[in-house]
């Protein structure tokens, strides 16, 4: 891809295709062992430097993982707030820390169950060397600081703890033959406090036998995450996305027909920006299924439909954004239409460019690239896995057909890739000329899979492993062709480093990392 | 661990508390501070107690924002203005936490020091910090920084002061858009102390940077700045440099930027005069009356009235009022609901004449407006137009939308109006309201919210007050009795309640005579609610009768009710008999 007006550093001609390598797994199973639904990995994050790596699973978790190849952690300023410096290894990321981000919820007035389930995490600006992120469930997006601090002793008092007990609990004065009672935290201390000031004479140089808690900080450190911000009780329908501002102060978060624009500091109100619920929901034709900032232009936002259309926002123009700025929407070619016509064309996932020129979207059989500055068409299509077309009956009877695969360009928006079923995920090269096309399967050896087609036989399952999967579909087999293909060992969710040839994807609950 | 003396004890706890794990303990010795410090003494808190909170400053947000609220009044513990430098170590720290409402609350805290600091100490602590700050590797503190510069500025030295104008300049270019809008937030009041020379060659280059921004949320806080500097610099240079930037913010793409336009621009003409509000500002603000955004036109609209008032009337006829024209129709209710609400305004300025010819159409059409908040806003500004016109004109178009919020199926909007009707009765008249707007008053007291029913009893004694007892008597008081043996007790209980505060109004004759007949009747009323509100009511009225009555009339009620079968009504009997004694005995 040429990006923009200047490319940086673009061999001339077609780029050679990568040679990708296994970097490390976590959370890999051994042979046998059962998939617990709440470990299956549901969102993938890089931050801006990519430094850390955080993902969100089923059970509410967010799991920090954090870069060990560089040098340096302090760093600079320039460094932390900006963070593009090259490196000569690969990224390798170690486990950082891990919290409880979203719990089951019931709503009563809903009569609703609300999962746990971390649908997307975004990263924000660190500031005093803590990591910031949001993470979202289906209804409440919350706002997190992780934070290294030094564990603190208090290790002299000036009343003796096993007699004054802090919490709400009664103290008394041990040298008085009429004991007093100060109940720590109520009205006797406050009153006795009073007391004091006004019957009780200050000496002018202080009374020595009081003294301050003396604290202790041990060199141990441990991390902590505290919930800083809950945004809650702003969407009807479920959250697909959350995207940040460039301009550090805002986000977005979209449900099926709203997309709300929030301060990052108010949590008790947002602006509806975006809302495409007609006035009688039988009319009821489009959903909103993924919306993103751009990543400089603070006015811009993008999202995606379920019809296949992609619309661009201009923030400037009004107040509710009703009327797109510009629609990317891909003419279908007459005569193709079948049943499934309309459903593989909904829009599972968009991302922009670093530069913000393009925005790539997958549908369910294609990954698109689009140029912001041409709405006629995409500028490249690439067929994810075509071998399924036949089979779209099948994938609709199991409801495969509706998986949502996200979709990543590389940080110098050469490559783009996606997920598919048999925990595979493909690459593909979008500069001028290019013709990279690579499979990959989300293993230990990654290449074995290196042909445009599967072909492989199918991995022998447990047939406890297939029971356990969300839709418990029976799919995995091989087709009349020989492919095989396994429903139920998808691919959704990956990432890809902002700065090197590295990619992160999830295969049920391990989180698989290659490099090239 | 140290045997504590009796007396000191509760410090001691408050002290320890200090770390304590909860953290409502560890907030409540945080706003005892000055407690502490005193019983420490001035040295020991300058030693200790300071350099503690210092290196504490990893607790939670809130403990933070008391701690740097405390710092702020802490001078007198320290051993006064000379040691107050010491307050500035740990206020600094605050500066850079992420949490916006600290970082405020320390930087709110530093210039009430820096305020009474020596200019000797500015210069030799002040100054520094703030040059620290401004150069810490993490935003936050650079933020907080920027509000920081008017306290340094005015006692630094001049080499100081070249340096501290390049500092602000580099704030203004930050690569976090943060620490930019906080830097042309703090523009004005940095701007306010800096020498006239500088300000055109320093400081003009700087703004005029930020209105270029990519950022809107920069660009739109410098429009702030475009009024607050165009007070400060020649008028010369504020036709010519900001008045053009103004201009042009009018223009801008993004509809929050020329929102920030519409409610700044009064300002900025106040600053430039007559002529150039003529020649430019007043065809940016007739855009921006028209703007396509009608969060524009809203807050264009709810500036009409200080905006015409610059303005000549025969240029606000020409130019405002068909704009106003257009607005009383706009699509949006809520441009609509602005534009009520200060357009009554515009009438004392335009004078008598151009009022009826070109605004009462304007008010007319908005008092039958579909939406009900415009109608409210016409009526409650209508004292304005009264000076102006008199009430006779609008008195005929007036009556319905009045009549029509008063039946309002909106509960609200029935009680908004029932607010407004002493002032319209002021405004409108004794016989005017006779006619036609008592009747409605009565038919409140029978309304079905209570909430309106508890106003429309309000309603009735803020009448009295208006027109006197002896109105009252004739108007008010034979239908309220009247209501007294309505059917629902709900309304029964409505009518004790109006007498309760009309008794007071109505002074000792009237109540002893017309009113406390009708409560003493009620006492027999078959509902225990009505009972004890009967006792309720007694013990209002015993402050206002004589206390004759109170002996003959009221005691023997109450004593009868004490011994009612009801529990709550004997309990109310009692108190109002207690108070009667009290009374009693006072008098």
């Amino acid at each position: 891809m040429n990006g923009g007006d200047e490319v940086v550093a673009t061999p001339a001609g077609p780029t050679l295709p990568l040679e990708w390598k296994f970097s490390q797994v976590f959370g890999e199973r051994a042979a046998g062992e059962e998939v617990q639904e709440v470990d299956i990995i549901s969102a993938i994050e890089f931050d801006k430097s990519g430094d850390h790596l955080a993902t969100g699973d089923r059970g509410g978790r967010v799991v920090l993982f954090e870069r060990t190849d560089t040098k340096d952690h302090g760093g600079s300023r320039q460094d932390l707030e900006t963070m593009d410096y090259p490196l000569s290894r690969h990224p390798e990321f170690r486990y950082k820390t891990e919290f409880q981000s979203h719990e089951p919820e019931f709503d009563y007035l809903k009569s609703l169950e609300i999962e746990e389930k971390i649908n997307k995490i975004r990263w924000c600006q660190s500031a005093n060397g803590a990591l910031f992120l949001l993470s979202t469930n289906d209804k409440t997006i919350k706002f997190w600081k992780v934070q290294e601090k030094k564990i603190k002793k208090i290790s002299e008092m000036n009343v003796d703890p096993s007699k004054a007990m802090g919490n709400g609990c009664v103290a008394s004065s041990s040298n008085s033959n009429n004991p007093r009672t100060y109940i720590a935290n109520g009205g006797s201390l406050d009153n006795s406090c009073n007391h004091l000031s006004d019957d009780f004479t200050f000496p002018s140089g202080g009374i020595s036998s009081l003294r301050l808690p003396v604290v202790v900080s041990s060199h141990e450190t441990s991390l902590v995450a505290r919930c800083r911000r809950v945004y809650a009780h702003a969407h009807d329908y479920h959250i697909n996305s959350i995207s940040n501002n460039s301009d550090g102060e805002t986000f977005i978060s979209a449900d099926d027909l709203r997309i709300n624009l929030w301060n990052l500091e108010i949590s008790n109100q947002s602006f509806n920006i975006v809302d495409v619920k007609p006035a009688n929901m039988e009319d009821l034709t489009e959903v909103i299924t993924s919306a993103e900032f751009h990543p400089m232009h603070c006015n811009m936002l993008a999202y995606s439909s379920s019809k296949g259309s992609i619309r661009l926002v201009d923030l400037r123009q009004s107040a509710l954004c009703d009327s797109h700025a510009k629609l990317f929407e891909e003419q279908e070619a007459p005569g193709s239409r079948s049943f499934f016509t309309e459903i593989i064309a909904s829009i599972s996932d968009i991302k922009f460019s670093k530069d913000g020129r393009y925005i790539l979207s997958r549908d369910y059989m294609t990954l698109k690239l689009w140029d912001i500055n041409m709405d006629s068409g995409p500028v490249a299509a690439f067929q994810v896995h075509e071998y399924l077309r036949p089979k779209l009956c099948d994938l609709y009877e199991n409801d495969s057909i509706f998986d949502k695969f996200e979709c990543c360009l590389s940080g110098d928006g050469l490559r783009v890739a996606t997920g598919s079923y048999s925990n595979l995920f493909r690459v593909f090269g979008c500069g001028p000329g290019s013709t990279e096309a690579t499979t990959l399967e989300a293993s230990k050896n990654p290449m074995r899979r290196q042909v445009p087609t599967p072909s492989r036989p199918s991995r022998s399952l447990g047939s406890s492993l297939t029971r356990v999967v969300r839709r418990g579909a029976e799919s995995s087999g091989v087709d009349a062709n020989g492919n095989s293909f396994d429903f139920t060992t998808k691919l959704l969710h990956l990432a890809w480093h902002p700065t090197e040839n590295s990619i992160a994807c999830a295969a049920a609950n391990s989180l698989y990392m290659y490099y090239a | 661990m140290a045997t504590i003396d009796e007396p000191l004890y509760p410090i001691a706890v408050l002290i320890d508390e200090l770390k304590n794990d909860d953290i409502q303990l560890r907030l409540n010795s945080i706003r005892k501070l000055s407690t502490i410090a005193r019983v420490l003494g001035e040295e020991r808190t300058r030693k200790e107690l300071i350099p503690f909170l210092g290196e504490n400053n990893d607790d939670d947000d809130e403990v933070l924002l008391a701690m740097a609220e405390e710092l702020g009044a802490f001078v007198p513990y320290v051993g006064g203005i000379e040691h107050a430098n010491v307050l500035l170590p740990p206020l600094e720290a605050l500066c850079s936490v992420e949490e916006t409402s600290v970082r405020d609350k320390a930087v709110e805290s530093l210039c009430r020091i820096g305020a009474r600091m020596t200019g000797k100490d500015l210069i030799e602590y002040f100054i520094p910090l703030v040059k620290r700050l401004a150069a810490v590797e993490w935003f936050t503190a650079r933020v907080s920084s920027c509000g920081l510069f008017h306290m340094a500025y005015p006692i630094a030295p001049e080499v100081s002061k070249t340096e501290l104008r390049t500092i602000y300049g580099q704030l203004c270019q930050d690569d976090m858009p943060m620490v930019r809008r906080s830097a042309a937030s703090h523009l004005g009041k940095f701007a306010a102390t800096v020498e006239v020379t500088h300000l055109k060659t320093n400081i003009l280059p700087i703004f005029e940077d930020l209105t270029r921004d990519e950022q809107d949320s920069v660009r739109l806080l410098a429009v702030e700045g475009c009024a607050a500097l165009g007070k400060l610099v020649d008028p010369e240079d504020c036709v010519e440099i900001i008045l053009p930037i103004m201009v042009n913010f009018s223009k801008d793409k993004s509809w929050r930027v020329r929102y920030m336009v519409a409610n700044k621009l009064y300002e900025l003409s106040e600053a430039v005069g007559p002529e150039p509000t003529r020649s430019d500002l007043l065809p940016a603000y007739v855009r921006l009356l028209r703007d396509n955004e009608a969060e524009v036109r809203i807050a264009a609209a709810g500036k009409v009235t200080q905006f015409s008032r610059i303005l000549n009337p025969e240029l606000a006829i020409q130019h405002i009022l068909p704009c106003v024209k257009e607005l009383s129709a706009d699509s949006s209710q809520h441009v609509r609901s602005a534009l009520a609400s200060v357009i009554m305004g515009m009438a004392p300025d335009l004078g008598k004449d151009a009022t009826i010819v070109q605004l009462l159409p304007i008010f007319l059409s908005l008092l039958k407006d579909d939406f009900p908040d415009v109608r409210l806003n016409i009526i409650s500004k209508l004292d304005q137009v009264n000076q102006v016109i008199g009430i006779d004109l609008l008195s005929q178009s007036l009556l319905p939308a009045i009549v029509e919020l008063a039946e309002d199926g909106h509960w609200r909007v029935r009680l908004a109006i029932i607010e407004y009707i002493p002032l319209l009765a002021s405004q409108l008249g004794v016989e005017f309201f006779d006619d036609k707007l008592g009747a409605l008053c009565m038919q409140w007291l029978k309304d079905k919210v209570y909430s309106i029913r508890d106003a429309a009893a309000n309603n009735v004694k803020r009448l009295a007050e208006e027109f006197g007892p002896d109105w009252a008597m004739q108007h008010i008081i034979p239908q309220v009795l009247d209501m007294v043996n309505d059917q629902n007790y709900l309304y029964r209980m409505t009518i004790l309640h109006a007498i309760s505060l009309l008794a007071p109004v109505l002074g000792s004759e009237i109540t002893s005579s017309k009113l406390l007949p009708l409560v003493i009747n009620a006492s027999k009323d078959r509902v225990p609610n009505i009972k004890f509100n009967v006792a309720k009511v007694l013990q209002s009225i015993i402050p206002v009768v004589d206390q004759s009555v109170v002996e003959k009339t009221i005691r023997p009620c109450l004593a009868e009710l004490r011994e009612d079968p009801d529990v709550d009504v004997r309990f109310f009997a009692t108190q109002a008999l207690k108070s009667s004694n009290q009374v009693g005995k006072s008098s």
